[in-house]
């Protein structure tokens, strides 16, 4: 057609007025991620900026005078620089220091002597120069005369500045850089341990005809539960040097690489099992009829159908187990003996050694495999949901006895495992004192008595929950509304989506290290949330906004994107659509992410470790308080308050799911 | 919708405010003192002062001291009531203690009051390092009891001793300062290099040594009299050694936070933390207090223990802490493999 | 067809059509454009629509025909140009503001809510009194013949009662004008032509001025006053069924509307050359001569005589014989299709459709030679596009 070389005349693009309800969303929109920018985005740039931030002595900002033994004829003043160039006493690498730094003055005065009468005087060249005198701290431009016996007693301190130098550091420092390659090897040794027995469990669940499969699902799950360190206490009591099993491990050690691995194939199996079990569940029956009209034998058909449809799932688990290893803080805390891995670097150096600005190199470190993972899931995610899409015929099981047995085993073993674990920490928490007295008793519920907060604690975390839940879920459903269903404001759109996806690849820890460095600066207007219940909700609703989001978004995603347009041609404003129809359509999918924000607000503890203060304990904290303390019996009895909290929020979210469900979900089922 | 997010705010706020509501005055108080011993703490304060409710913020000396820091430019505490004195020194370097003279510091022995006047810190009690011993697991394996801090490198404890990280644990930093004063710099490394090949871990918290012992789990725990004594009163197989070489102690000890805005009821606390019923009450669990002549003997604590506490140079202690935790760092903490 | 023909045709034509008495058009369209980045999905489109007529978007897919709807309702705004509603600029009103009904092709109904509660979700907002709602949610439960139906949930009906259901929630706000998106599309063959007759009824009754977007000609045809045929963004063509089906103002509005022989041949002394055959045609702005495709429907080839009688019959009527052979023949139900052939076609491939009767009176079977007619006003010949 001719029309082809028709083009656009000059002029402006039609601008539709805002009404209301745009002016209402594109608000809402506005709040929602400025919500985020400020929990998410300025808190992690405020750890980068705090990873360049450096601490040396700057010789040059310290002048010296030295008297005469009468004490009153006084040297030309001369600086510590121009004192060590000519002495070579502190090499340069030595200036390079932390925040509490301390280089003796005398340092720059071979010949000091505490006993002579010479006299000594320091002062600054510029304005910021501290020092000590003892433990008195100056810094000023006069001089300070001592002594010789107090120079002795005279510190330079470091002044903070911006370099690389923290970087450096941390890759010389071969006791730091040897927990990259631990936490490499427990997350790919876990990985492949937990999708094999994952797998298993999936494809048992998916192609078997095995009994008790229900159960075996519920057991499968519970994990889920508790939170990541539990598995850790177990093991103690199971293959610790008073373990009841300890003979199985024939002389290993269950402290270190091994403990963690256990414990890690525990906290992150439901996590994998959910993923591949979708995976093989969408498979399609007519490629396994195609490969048995060709006689295929079943292991070739194993290997040419199942496993190549149900690839994505299986990357997109490894990738997600990967990621909860390698970020997972409590579990090698617990159990990892010395054996260093990075996200307990990042707590040692921020609550051992007090040096914030090693912390957030070591979390920058930890998010690029997290940020790695991340990527690479949603990409595998994206085709996973493209083979969903096609019309396939369910798989559907036929009986074989032999195998149905086979895969009853594999699964009854891997449930073993799981009720021996939490079963051992009940166990624990009722025994008075492993292992000399084992009469029961529950002086270990006495958590007053202990570290980490008390039962106080245990209901903040109950507040913290609820609370989380209930404004977590307000937030990433509204915010998930605003991206999938308003029409325009694309670049907007865009930006929010990425900060809504953000979070899955921000660890815990590296989230909460973030908000110290942000949050606790009184130059930060938002500083008031500091020491709160607030932070922590902000911090928990951050962590696991995600998977909230994609909840949210592909229940959305389902409804008819004409409800809009026909609810604006009935000059309904939207909030009434939202409240009639969008909400009570995904309330199935509002219930679950209410769920999720809860289970995980109640056993998340890398996201608040740093984060909590004295009214806002948190259960989770105290089980690695106590923990820590030693008082490892009651730590596991908290985590079994978690455990039946956890339980009874999910049946009280199946009963309510039903209920909902027979009442505002009639019209699902004619 | 609007609306509804006003409600769900208004509720939030008010979640957060009830617990704040009430009380005449609130202190934030920073500890390090046992969770246990806390409430009896708070309760015999109140009986002399109701109007003044403690918040206890209570974690192990090194989270509480990380804690502080981090908070230098914005300090959430009002006081500290409960610190290790090296961390004290610590802050006070940092220009974050309000110094302040309580009433009745001259009755205390004068080891246990800062030596600034104001003191930026006066002193509780003193909290010695002691080596908690399984004996039923001891005889099991077939262990000596060790009589000195050098016993404990003897191949026979290979993989039976645990120790708190001083890094993170004031019981542990004292335990490596008072190696170092008591043995000398290259000496004291000497010594720990050795500990260090029996070593099984290195724990957060001073008192998980003590407790590990007591469960068996570890027969030998590098931790201090006070837990000891209070492991051995649960009816623990432990025996609580002093080492003959003397044991590094430090005090726990109270400040003001500079910058308070409750500065009246900070100083009433103070006050009170070193009259006598305080020092009685310090008693129950620890054996040497800041008031002469009011301690009486603790039971299951170890008699010799005062003659053991050595001269402790506490200023040594903070200007080098910086500088020994990175010695210390670079020599143990690349210990990859786990001992069994 | 070049831009300018296409731009004199639309502003002539539709003023023709006017109704006698009316004023101004109800919805007037002026120099529309939307891109799409690069892509210009409408180009300069200029249309009036006159109140109470139904009208009917017909195009392939792509061809811009739910851009302008979406458009026209403020859904998703045009780049250029300028739309008037009721004598009222709207062109940059939200949808909100404008004054429509909607029905897309899934319906869209709310599922959570009972058949009534949809209807009523428009009229609810508006705050009438809840009597006079359900007043009138039966009565328009009444219009679209689902009485019975008020308490059923969206997923209990058929596909068509659905829809049923989206038309009386479109129209109870009574508005001005009535869109529908494919409304027809997503439901079977028999339902579709049921709800062809009821919709159109429908419109009828109430009057109200209707826009339907359909990419089914049959659809178009048998429904709409006017028919707005596009292609490529621009409209091809504004008319009656009667006028696009009979009269195409393009080659591409011939082959989309109805079933075309498309013959690419060339014209010379007004005469179009088909196979040995040269053939008069009295199409009056086809080009005189040079290269051009002649269209004739299959239903215009007129079987003229067949057999022994056919050296008889020829030349009784002059032009536009041909010799032909039926090559095959296919039996569609009503009628038959030949396939023809023969010397005289040279190999031009023409189907024509044959009625069972001149099957029968004729005696028409595969192979047989026989003379068609191409009558002159039946035969179009439009240039070839450059």
């Amino acid at each position: 057609m001719s029309d082809i070389g028709a083009t656009l005349p000059q002029g402006r693009p039609a601008r539709i007025r805002l009404d209301n309800d745009a002016l209402v969303k594109r608000g809402l929109m506005i709040v929602i991620a400025a919500y985020l920018f400020a929990a998410l985005a300025l808190p992690l740039y405020a750890m980068l900026s705090k990873s360049f931030t450096t601490y040396s002595f700057d010789l040059t900002r310290y002048e010296f005078q030295v008297s005469d033994e009468s004490g009153t004829n006084w040297s030309e003043p001369v600086t510590a620089k121009a004192l060590n160039d000519k002495l070579s006493a502190v090499p340069p690498a030595d200036l390079d220091t932390i925040s509490d730094g301390r280089l003796p003055a005398t340092s720059f005065f071979p010949d000091f002597s505490f006993r002579s009468p010479v006299k000594y005087r320091i002062r600054g060249t510029v304005e910021n120069a501290p020092y000590l005198v003892g433990l008195d701290p100056f810094n000023s431009i006069e001089w300070k005369e001592v002594d010789s016996n107090t120079f002795r007693r005279v510190m330079l301190r470091p002044v903070q500045s911006r370099s690389l130098a923290n970087y450096k550091t941390y890759f010389s420092t071969p006791s730091l850089f040897l927990s990259i390659e631990n936490s490499f090897f427990i997350a790919s040794v876990s990985t492949a341990i937990t999708i094999l027995l994952a797998f298993g469990f999936a494809y048992a669940i998916n192609r078997s005809c095995m009994p008790f499969k229900p159960a075996l699902r519920l057991i499968a799950m519970m994990p889920i539960l508790v939170p990541s360190l539990l598995p850790g206490i177990a093991l103690v009591y199971m293959f610790g040097n008073q373990g009841y099993m300890k003979e199985l491990l024939l002389g290993e050690s269950i402290y270190g690489p091994l403990g963690i691995v256990i414990g890690s194939v525990f906290f992150t199996f439901p996590h994998a099992l959910i993923i591949i079990s979708t995976a093989l569940s969408i498979s399609d029956q007519r490629h396994y009829e195609a490969a048995e009209s060709l006689r295929a034998s079943k292991w070739r058909t194993f290997w040419t159908v199942t496993i190549p449809g149900a690839r994505y799932g299986l990357i997109s688990a490894a990738f997600v187990v990967f990621t909860l290893v390698i970020t997972d803080f409590g579990l090698p805390k617990v159990i990892g003996g010395q054996y260093n891995v990075l996200a307990v670097d990042i707590y040692k150096q921020v609550i051992g050694q007090q040096n914030f600005e090693m912390g957030a190199v070591v979390s920058v470190v930890l998010l690029i495999p997290a940020i790695i993972a991340f990527i690479v899931d949603r990409i595998v995610q994206k085709k996973q949901v493209a083979l969903l899409s096609a019309r396939s015929v369910p798989y559907e099981a036929r009986p074989n006895r032999r195998f149905d047995m086979a895969c009853l085993g594999w699964c009854a073993v891997v449930a073993i495992f799981i009720l021996g674990i939490i079963g051992t920490c009940q166990f624990a928490a009722l025994i008075k004192f492993w292992p000399y007295d084992l009469s029961l008793s529950l002086k270990n519920y006495d958590f007053d008595r202990m570290d980490g907060g008390g039962w106080e604690a245990y209901r903040n975390s109950i507040q913290l929950a609820l609370l989380t839940a209930a404004i977590g879920t307000a937030i990433i459903f509204t915010g998930a509304y605003m991206v999938e269903k308003i029409d325009g404001f694309r670049t907007a759109r865009g930006l929010f989506q990425f900060l809504a996806m953000l979070p899955m690849a921000v660890p815990g820890l590296v989230l909460g290290l973030a908000y110290i460095f942000f949050f606790n600066n009184p130059a930060n207007p938002l500083n008031f949330i500091y020491g709160t219940m607030t932070i922590l909700v902000v911090s928990a609703v951050t962590h696991f906004y995600t998977v909230g989001h994609l909840t949210a978004l592909t229940a959305l995603k389902q409804i008819d994107k004409e409800f809009e347009p026909v609810a604006a041609s009935l000059r309904t404003p939207f909030h009434r659509l939202f409240a009639r129809v969008t909400v009570p359509v995904c309330l199935p999918a509002i219930l679950d992410i209410s769920i999720y924000m809860f289970v995980n607000a109640m056993t998340t503890v890398s996201a608040v470790v740093f984060l909590y203060s004295t009214h806002t304990a948190l259960a989770s904290v105290a089980v690695l308080n106590m923990d820590d303390a030693g008082d490892i019996a009651p730590a596991a009895a908290m985590g079994m308050m978690i455990f039946y909290t956890n339980a009874a929020a999910r049946i009280v979210h199946a009963i309510l799911s039903r209920g909902v469900l027979s009442r505002t979900q009639a019209w699902r089922f004619r | 919708m609007t609306r509804k997010l006003t409600l769900i705010a208004g509720v939030f706020a008010a979640a957060l405010n009830s617990s704040v509501a009430f009380a005449a005055t609130e202190l934030t108080v920073y500890t390090a003192v046992e969770a246990e011993d806390l409430k009896r703490y708070a309760e015999m304060f109140n009986k002399d002062h109701p109007d003044i409710t403690i918040n206890w913020v209570r974690d192990s000396t090194g989270v509480v001291t990380a804690k502080l820091l981090a908070e230098k430019n914005n300090p959430q505490a009002d006081v500290v009531w409960g610190l290790a004195a090296t961390s004290l020194l610590l802050l006070k370097t940092e220009g974050m203690l309000e110094p302040y003279a309580p009433a009745g510091v001259d009755k205390l022995d004068s080891k246990f009051v800062d030596k600034s006047n104001p003191p930026a810190w006066v002193g509780m009690d003193a909290w010695v390092a002691s080596v908690c011993v399984n004996t039923v697991e001891a005889e099991k394996l077939g262990l000596p009891m060790p009589a000195s801090w050098k016993d404990l490198t003897k191949e026979v404890y290979k993989g039976h001793v645990v120790m708190p990280n001083p890094a993170s644990s004031g019981t542990g930093f004292l335990d490596v300062s008072s190696w170092l004063q008591m043995f000398g710099k290259d000496e004291g490394w000497k010594f720990m290099d050795a500990l260090h090949e029996n070593i099984a871990a290195y724990t957060h918290s001073g008192s998980k040594p003590c407790k590990m012992a007591a469960a068996g789990e570890i027969p030998i725990g590098v931790s201090f009299a006070f837990r000891g004594a209070k492991s051995k009163a649960d009816g623990a197989p432990i025996e609580i050694i002093v080492p003959s070489e003397g044991v590094g102690w430090d005090m726990e000890a109270t400040a003001i936070v500079a910058g308070t805005s409750k500065l009246e009821a900070a100083k009433t606390l103070v006050d009170w933390s070193i009259t006598k019923t305080a020092n009685e009450m310090y008693n129950t669990g620890y054996a040497v207090v800041a008031m002469p002549g009011v301690a009486k003997p603790v039971k299951f604590f170890p008699e010799n223990l005062t003659e053991k506490m050595i001269d402790n140079d506490f200023e040594f202690a903070a200007n080098n802490r910086a500088a020994i935790l990175e010695e210390w760092a670079k020599r143990y903490d690349s210990k990859s493999e786990p001992k069994g | 067809m070049s831009t300018s023909t296409a731009r004199g045709r639309r502003t002539a034509k539709p003023k023709a059509q006017k109704p006698a008495g009316s004023s101004e058009p109800y919805l007037r369209i002026t120099g529309l454009w939307k891109a799409f980045g690069e892509f210009l999905a409408l180009k300069d489109i200029s249309l009036d629509v006159n109140q109470g007529e139904f009208i009917c978007f017909l195009g392939p897919s792509g061809c811009g025909k739910t851009t302008l709807l979406r458009a026209i309702a403020g859904l998703d705004p045009q780049t250029r140009g300028t739309i008037s509603q009721g004598g009222k600029d709207i062109s940059e009103l939200p949808a909100s503001g404008r004054d429509y009904g909607i029905v897309f092709q899934s319906y869209a109904l709310f599922p959570n809510l009972t058949i009534e509660r949809n209807i009523a979700f428009g009229l609810e907002n508006a705050g009438r009194p809840r009597a006079e709602i359900n007043a009138r949610v039966k009565e328009l439960l009444d219009l679209v013949g689902l009485p019975d139906q008020a308490k059923k949930y969206p997923a209990q009906l058929s596909g068509g009662q659905q829809q049923r259901v989206a038309l009386a929630r479109a129209i109870a706000v009574s508005p001005g004008l009535l869109l529908l998106d494919e409304p027809l599309s997503a439901l079977d063959a028999k339902v579709r032509v049921f709800l062809r007759h009821e919709i159109k009824e429908l419109q009828r009754k109430l009057g109200v001025t209707t826009i339907m977007v359909t990419h089914d000609q049959e659809e178009a045809l048998s429904m709409a006053d006017r028919i707005v045929v596009m292609n490529h963004g621009v409209i091809e063509q504004v008319g009656t069924p009667t006028q696009v089906y009979r009269h195409p103002a393009s080659l591409f509005v011939a082959d989309f509307i109805g079933e075309t022989n498309k013959i690419d041949t060339k014209v010379a002394a007004g005469k179009a050359k088909i196979g040995k055959a040269a053939i008069t045609f009295k199409a009056e702005d086809a080009p005189k001569s040079g290269e051009v495709i002649a269209v004739i429907r299959p239903e215009d080839v007129i079987p003229h005589s067949a057999g022994p009688k056919r050296a008889k019959a020829r030349g009784s009527r002059g032009a536009n014989l041909i010799d032909v052979k039926i090559d095959s023949m296919e039996f569609l139900g009503s009628y038959w299709r030949a396939h023809l052939g023969g010397t005289s076609l040279a190999g031009v491939p023409m189907v024509a459709n044959f009625s069972m009767n001149a099957v029968r009176r004729l005696g028409l079977e595969e192979g047989i030679d026989m003379t068609v007619e191409l009558p002159a006003e039946r035969v179009l010949v439009f240039a070839k596009a450059g």
